[in-house]
């Protein structure tokens, strides 16, 4: 486990071999600054400013005839996370004769590629007052050195002779905390390099500069010596700095230890889907890795477990992703499954998702998840000028966290027309479309694409689209046509004919079922006719035991007479019609045995209704009545369960 | 007295109401039985996640998702080099492709129709779909066997049957999940080509058994099922054309059929287990033409062959003795287990084979014999209990139908014999009495109990099996007649029992589903003081693997975790859950028994980068390796005779505390799992185990741990990169020295070499 010497030899080597390179770069930005002084310096002005003669300042070509500005500035540069920031407060004041228009800010090309924002707010005047967001834009000025890149903050109103203009650049920086060493052990601590200019990098001559940066506390390995260099706490100060020439350079280089996450999301791409049923749905995808100093040797849990904030310093566990308001059915995944481990914290300010990865992220580990959350349409869809605009954040909501490559997908509904997008800062943009839920056209797809987003990003863009709330309905009517078309189709099925041939035996034979089949439905028919009457006599009898009536007793034994006989005349010609069927040899012999049965019964029944009319007639006791009925009331009640499950058999069939 | 008047009229108008709805109703519970088979599996996806489950579905699930990418000409051909590491599997040859084919059109379909599911999804809830579709099978099967009611009870006991419940919860995508819907399916077009002999029926008799050999291994079943069942019709004299028809294709399309599945081909003409089938085919072409020709003197013959097929065949478990042997479902099943798996129905099911007797059809005697074959499979291994469970469905359902039928019948019949004695009565007495007004409206009230009571207790537990109790009267009313009537109390009571035990069972499943068998198994749970705990080690593993080492780096671990690593870990690995090459299974088997040294020139020969072992002692999950690890001395002395269990073994007692045998103590194994465990509590307290662990501190010389898991689930260690030997003179010497005899001696040792 301990470190051989040659290992150590060989970083010492790195490093020397890093710091030469850096002065190489700095000597080399000299070089070039030098040669556009020399180039430049034959025009020189004269400037009177509260009576102190200025050195002289170099004039580009590009910069036009007015150029004359005198800058006061104070930087500070902050560097407690792994996106650099530098705020630089300048004052600029216009000591040429004409009114000047814009502010040009350089920055030498090694640190305009990691530019990942700037921002420019000015104010007029002596006092500072509200300030005001100045548009900027890239300017090539013409003969300028190509090893610096040039901005342009354009100013509302051009600055007079004299003016003073409060200007407050803000600027981010990505991927410029270089890790030194590069690779680390878990207990190590991680160290980072960062090089800049203590002076400002101007096209103006600076009348005084300071610059201060901050550190996230810890320990500072190395910074570069200056007279004015001051390190109070985790402050490092320079300067303050009195008239410097315009493209002074002076390098500075700070080693020191920072174990804020370096969360860095290789791509994320945040898909945000518009529901007019009145949800924004938002999914993204994301791919963290851990862009500091590499973990090498082992990765040991019992050391990491018992003292993480020592033996683990580097690493991150978690991510913290403010989300808007009124955010709901959030999910945290990954392409295997749920993620238990995170928090959510919602109240009615904010909904602050805590979300950690599977397994705690040391330098050069990655993951991968995605997060999810619904919102509600009305907070982020509105109407205006028969358009609809979407107005919702750019960036994604995890906090300090850098994305390299962002896609932002807008999923438009179906049918949505006219997409104009208008987002903060220039993109990438192009369309797809995506099928979704039963499309059939596909929605519109506005992707957005953006290198090297950082919080700074969050802003709001707006996409506006036309859409008619009558194509809601069209997914909804499509289900149920398509249902209504089925029945209709298995209606349709039912009632056709589909065989082909029409004499074959097959087809034959299934047409004399059916006829068997509707004649043993009539017969059926007639059987439950016949239960029916059955029941009637009963009624009677019941009917005479309460009201004494014989007669209507009689009457009602002779009706049902003559009902069976006219049952049993229908039963005729449906039995013979049935017998000659060939499809009948299964049903026919319990047909045959139902009609013997409930001839049976009805013989059965009408003799018992005799009796009892006789006995009634004949005044005897109840009590021997039943005893005389006894035997057909069972047979009766057997035979008329045979023939309810006889009937109930054929049924079946 | 217009009251038994109207209720008879009720009675009439009633009968016909429920001949016309009958059919709907019908419909309707089958649709109701099917959204509970469907739901009842859901309590893992509800109370977990949508998650793939356990280990072989993560295989099958990751052939799903290279059929869906890949079209299903690339699936044919896939030779899958993730796995099997120096040798490689061909998986379209290798695997049955009914789940996997039937998961990716489902697939298909969906997305064809612009319904973004993804492929886990589709995956997770096959099983469930396909767990409604074999209840409805059920209830086609029992149909044709029993008549309605019966079906409708079968199918809804088996939407619940806690033992198919336990293989096809949300998320169990394995093989038996749909193959057993196909098993179901080719009985119930068996026993309908039997019923009708109808050809047509025939054909997709062969079509289902084409999908059933697609789907399990389990076919076998039914190719040795249905020739027995062919042979007990001939014997018992029930030979006709329509079994014939039932056979004759079957045999020969289903064998055509089942040869152009690769992973069957040409065993469908050659092993043992189809041997049966082609005999029983020529039997009932002699007995045919003997009935052809009205010949005689059969049955000796039949006895002849009942004895060769018995004695043929059923030999689906016998084969590759320790790994086979090495996995709890392979091993013969406890009591308990039946009791856990089938529940009441162990006990209707004799009830059952007795009414499938009453008349003995040729679709009743083909469930008992079903029954008495799967009872046999399953007491043979507890996986089969699978096969065991539609069986006891079918015949429980028919149980319970027929009770139900014969009790209701009894009280129906009871009922109207207290109104034709109470109206006999008043026709005597003449003037009505208010004992007898007041008796019927007795008998009255308790008719409306009756019928009540049937109707509210189920709307509680399971209105459904109520609702087909209300179904079944009418279903059976063939042969018994009042000489089954019992007394009205006692079919009251027995109802109230019978829905009782049917509330039990229905208690029980339900727990079953939501306790005992939804826990995806790659993260558990469990239930503390201060809330659910969750452990989700082995995904924690799994995720770091993929995203942090290279593509192509080779993970060694026991085979158990090789399907679940290449699935979600994306990564290569030397042996899986496929076990088809024990030597390579004893290969890992044996470096995971060696000391480190041997180990690592075992792995380091295999190209293996990283080694994972599965390690419980810190939470006490009592599934790892430690416990497995005698599994691995045993395949892997089987083929490596250096390898002896009882140098594992102290006075054949399996330990790893300070008594274990110094071979025990200096395994790889032992030092993975315990590598720096004594820091965490002082004295190495391995909580499975429930003492301290024998050798407490040691280092690794030959392995570095790169990832332990939260809960120390999963350790996964790198190999070391071999030591440069450009030192000192003296030194080199003495190294290149010692490292040659090692080499030597690792070379014995090393099987790759």
């Amino acid at each position: 486990m301990a470190t051989p010497p040659p290992p150590l030899r060989r970083a010492t080597l790195l490093l020397l071999a890093v710091l030469v390179g850096v002065l190489a770069s700095t000597a080399r930005a000299d070089l070039v600054i030098s040669k556009a002084d020399r180039r430049v310096s034959t025009v020189l002005l004269a400037l009177q400013i509260s009576g102190a003669q200025l050195p002289s300042l170099p004039r580009l070509n590009a910069l036009g005839s007015n150029a004359a500005l005198v800058l006061f500035l104070s930087l500070q540069v902050d560097l407690t996370s792994h996106i650099v920031r530098v705020l630089a407060s300048l004052k600029v004041e216009n000591v040429g004769p004409d009114p000047v228009s814009q502010v040009l800010l350089s920055f030498p090309n090694i640190q305009a590629k990691n530019l990942a924002a700037i921002r420019a707010f000015g104010t007029e005047g002596k006092v500072k007052g509200p300030s005001t967001v100045l548009p900027i834009e890239v300017v090539q000025p013409s003969g300028a050195p190509p090893e610096l890149t040039f901005f342009s903050a354009l100013l509302h109103k051009p600055l007079e002779k004299g003016k003073i203009l409060h200007l407050d650049v803000l600027t981010v920086f990505t991927h410029s905390l270089q890790p030194f060493p590069e690779e680390i052990t878990q207990a190590e601590a991680q160290l980072v390099v960062y090089q800049d200019s203590a002076h400002y990098l101007s096209p103006y001559p600076v009348k005084s500069q300071t610059l201060a940066i901050r550190l996230p506390g810890g320990r500072v390995e190395s910074y570069t010596r200056h007279p004015t260099a001051k390190l109070v706490d985790s402050e490092l100060k320079y300067g303050s700095f009195e008239d410097l020439p315009p493209f002074s350079y002076l390098p500075v280089i700070v080693h020191f230890e920072n174990n804020n996450p370096f969360a860095v999301a290789k791509e994320v791409i945040r898909e945000i889907e518009i529901s007019h049923w009145g949800n924004v749905q938002i999914t993204e995808h994301y791919k963290i890795t851990h862009g500091g100093a590499r973990l090498k040797g082992e990765f040991s849990r019992i050391d990491y477990q018992s003292r993480p904030y020592v033996r683990g310093v580097s690493s991150f566990r978690n991510l913290i992703a403010r989300l808007p308001l009124r955010a709901h059915s959030i999910y945290y995944r990954d392409e295997i499954g749920n993620i238990s481990t995170s928090h959510l914290w919602s109240d009615s300010k904010k909904t602050q998702l805590e979300i950690e990865p599977r397994f705690p992220l040391f330098g050069g580990w990655q993951t991968t998840f995605t997060v999810g959350y619904g919102l509600p349409l009305q907070d982020f869809v509105f109407y205006s000028d028969g358009k609809r605009f979407l107005n919702i954040t750019f960036g994604s909501p995890m906090e300090e966290i850098l994305i390299e490559e962002l896609i932002v997908k807008v999923v438009l509904p179906e049918g949505s027309k006219d997409m104009e997008v208008s987002a903060p800062f220039p993109t990438k943009q192009w369309q797809e479309v995506k099928y979704s839920h039963l499309d059939i056209v596909g929605r519109p797809v506005v992707v957005l694409e953006k290198p090297d987003v950082i919080p700074e990003h969050n802003l709001y863009f707006q996409v506006s689209y036309k859409f008619n709330n009558i194509s809601l309905l069209r997914e909804p009517l499509m289900l149920i046509a398509g249902f209504f078309l089925l029945f209709v189709a298995c209606i349709v099925y039912m009632h056709t004919d589909m065989s082909i041939s029409k004499s074959s035996p097959s087809y034959l034979s299934k047409l004399q079922w059916d006829e068997v089949q509707a004649t043993v439905q009539k017969i059926q028919g007639i059987f439950e006719q016949c239960l029916a009457v059955h029941d009637k006599l009963e009624a009677s009898l019941r009917d005479l035991s309460r009201t004494g009536d014989i007669q209507s007793c009689k009457a009602a034994r002779k009706a049902a007479d003559a009902q069976f006989k006219e049952l049993s005349k229908e039963l005729k010609p449906l039995l013979t019609s049935l017998q000659s069927s060939p499809q009948s040899y299964q049903i026919w012999p319990k047909v045959e045995d139902l009609i013997t049965k409930e001839r049976e019964m009805q013989e059965k029944l009408m003799t018992r209704h005799s009796t009892i009319v006789d006995s009634f007639e004949r005044k005897l006791r109840g009590q021997d009545v039943e005893n005389k009925i006894a035997l057909q009331q069972q047979k009766i009640a057997a035979l008329r369960q045979e023939v309810e499950s006889l009937l109930e058999y054929i049924s079946e069939i | 007295m217009a009251a038994p008047e109207a209720s008879s009229a009720a009675a009439g108008g009633g009968g016909r109401l429920r001949n016309a709805f009958g059919g709907v109703i019908c419909a309707f519970t089958l649709l109701l039985i099917g959204v509970l088979a469907f739901s009842i599996r859901l309590f893992s996806v509800i109370k977990y996640e949508s998650v793939i489950h356990e280990f072989d579905p993560y295989f099958n699930f990751r052939v799903t998702q290279f059929l869906s990418k890949n079209g299903i000409y690339e699936f044919w051909n896939w030779f899958d080099d993730r796995t099997w590491y120096p040798l490689g599997r061909v998986i379209g040859g290798t695997v049955y492709p009914g789940l996997t084919l039937t998961a990716g059109t489902i697939w298909w379909l969906v997305n064809s129709l612009n319904i973004p599911l993804s492929v886990e999804t589709v995956c997770v809830f096959t099983a469930p779909i396909f767990s409604a579709n074999a209840s409805w099978a059920t209830y086609l099967l029992t149909k044709e066997a029993k008549g309605t009611g019966a079906g409708l009870m079968a199918a809804a006991i088996l939407a619940m049957v806690p033992s198919y419940i336990s293989r096809s919860v949300a998320g169990s995508y394995d093989n038996e999940a749909v193959a057993i819907f196909a098993l179901i399916f080719t009985f119930y077009l068996y026993v309908k080509t039997l019923n009708t002999g109808s050809l047509f029926y025939a054909t997709l008799n062969a079509l289902s058994y084409f999908y059933m050999v697609c789907s399990w291994g389990g076919y076998t079943f039914i190719i040795n099922l249905i020739p027995m069942h062919v042979l007990l019709c001939i014997v018992t004299g029930r030979y006709s054309s329509r079994l014939y028809i039932a056979y004759a294709p079957l045999v020969i399309l289903g064998t055509l059929l089942a040869a152009l599945v690769p992973v069957v081909g040409f065993n469908a003409v050659m092993t043992s287990e189809h041997f049966a089938s082609f005999l029983v085919f020529i039997i009932l072409h002699v007995v045919a033409l003997v009935y052809y020709i009205k010949g005689l003197l059969t049955p000796r013959l039949f006895k002849v062959a009942m004895t060769l097929v018995i004695s043929v065949g059923l030999t689906y478990a016998s084969k590759y003795i320790p790994i086979i042997a090495s996995v709890s479902e392979h091993q013969p099943p406890t009591w308990p287990s039946y009791f856990m798996d089938i529940n009441v129905l162990a006990f209707l099911i004799p009830a059952g084979i007795i009414s499938c007797f009453l008349p003995l059809s040729d679709a009743s005697s083909f469930m008992v014999l079903y029954l008495v074959t799967a009872v046999y499979f399953s007491g043979v291994m507890v996986r089969l209990m699978l096969v065991l469970a539609p069986a006891a469905c079918i015949l429980s359902g028919i149980a319970l139908s027929e009770v139900f039928g014969v009790l209701t019948r009894s009280i129906k019949y009871q009922l109207s014999k207290l109104f034709d004695d109470s109206s006999a009565a008043v026709s005597a007495s003449g003037d009505s009495s208010p004992e007898s007004s007041t008796n019927s409206t007795k008998s009255e009230n308790r008719n409306e109990k009756s019928e009540t009571v049937p109707k509210e207790r189920p709307s509680k537990k399971n209105r459904k099996k109520e609702k087909e109790a209300a179904e079944s009267v009418p279903v059976k009313p063939k042969k018994e007649k009042r000489l089954l009537a019992l007394p009205f109390e006692l079919s009251v009571m027995g109802i109230l029992l019978l829905i009782v035990l049917g509330g039990f069972y229905v208690v029980h499943c339900v727990w079953a589903a939501a306790e005992a068998y939804s826990a995806p198994s790659i993260v558990l749970t469990s239930r503390s003081r201060d809330g659910l705990h969750v452990f989700d080690d082995f995904r924690e593993a799994y995720a770091w693997l993929s995203h942090n080492t290279d593509v192509d780096d080779k993970v060694a671990s026991w085979w158990d975790y090789g399907y679940q690593t290449t699935a979600m870990a994306n990564r290569t690995v030397i042996v899986d859950n496929n076990t088809w090459n024990n030597t390579h299974i004893a290969t890992v088997g044996t470096a995971m028994s060696s000391p480190e040294k041997a180990a690592w020139e075992i792995f380091n020969s295999l190209d293996v980068k990283y080694v994972l072992v599965v390690f419980g002692g810190l939470v006490g999950y009592p599934s790892d390796d430690i416990n497995k690890f005698l599994w691995m001395v045993r395949i892997g002395g089987g083929v490596f005779p250096h390898i002896k269990e009882p140098d594992y073994l102290r006075d054949g007692q399996y330990r790893v505390d300070a008594q274990a045998t110094p071979t025990m103590l200096n395994c790889l194994m032992y030092k993975l799992c315990y590598y720096r465990f004594v820091e965490t509590d002082g004295k190495g307290f391995d909580r499975v185990r429930g003492y301290e662990i024998g050798k407490k501190h040691f280092k690794l010389t030959h392995f570095e741990e790169v990832f332990t898991t939260h809960h120390w689930m999963v350790r996964i260690y790198k190999l070391k990169p071999q030591k440069n030997r450009v030192r000192g003179k003296v030194k080199k010497l003495k190294s290149s020295a010692k490292t040659s005899s090692a080499f030597a001696a690792g070379r014995k040792k090393n099987p790759w070499q």
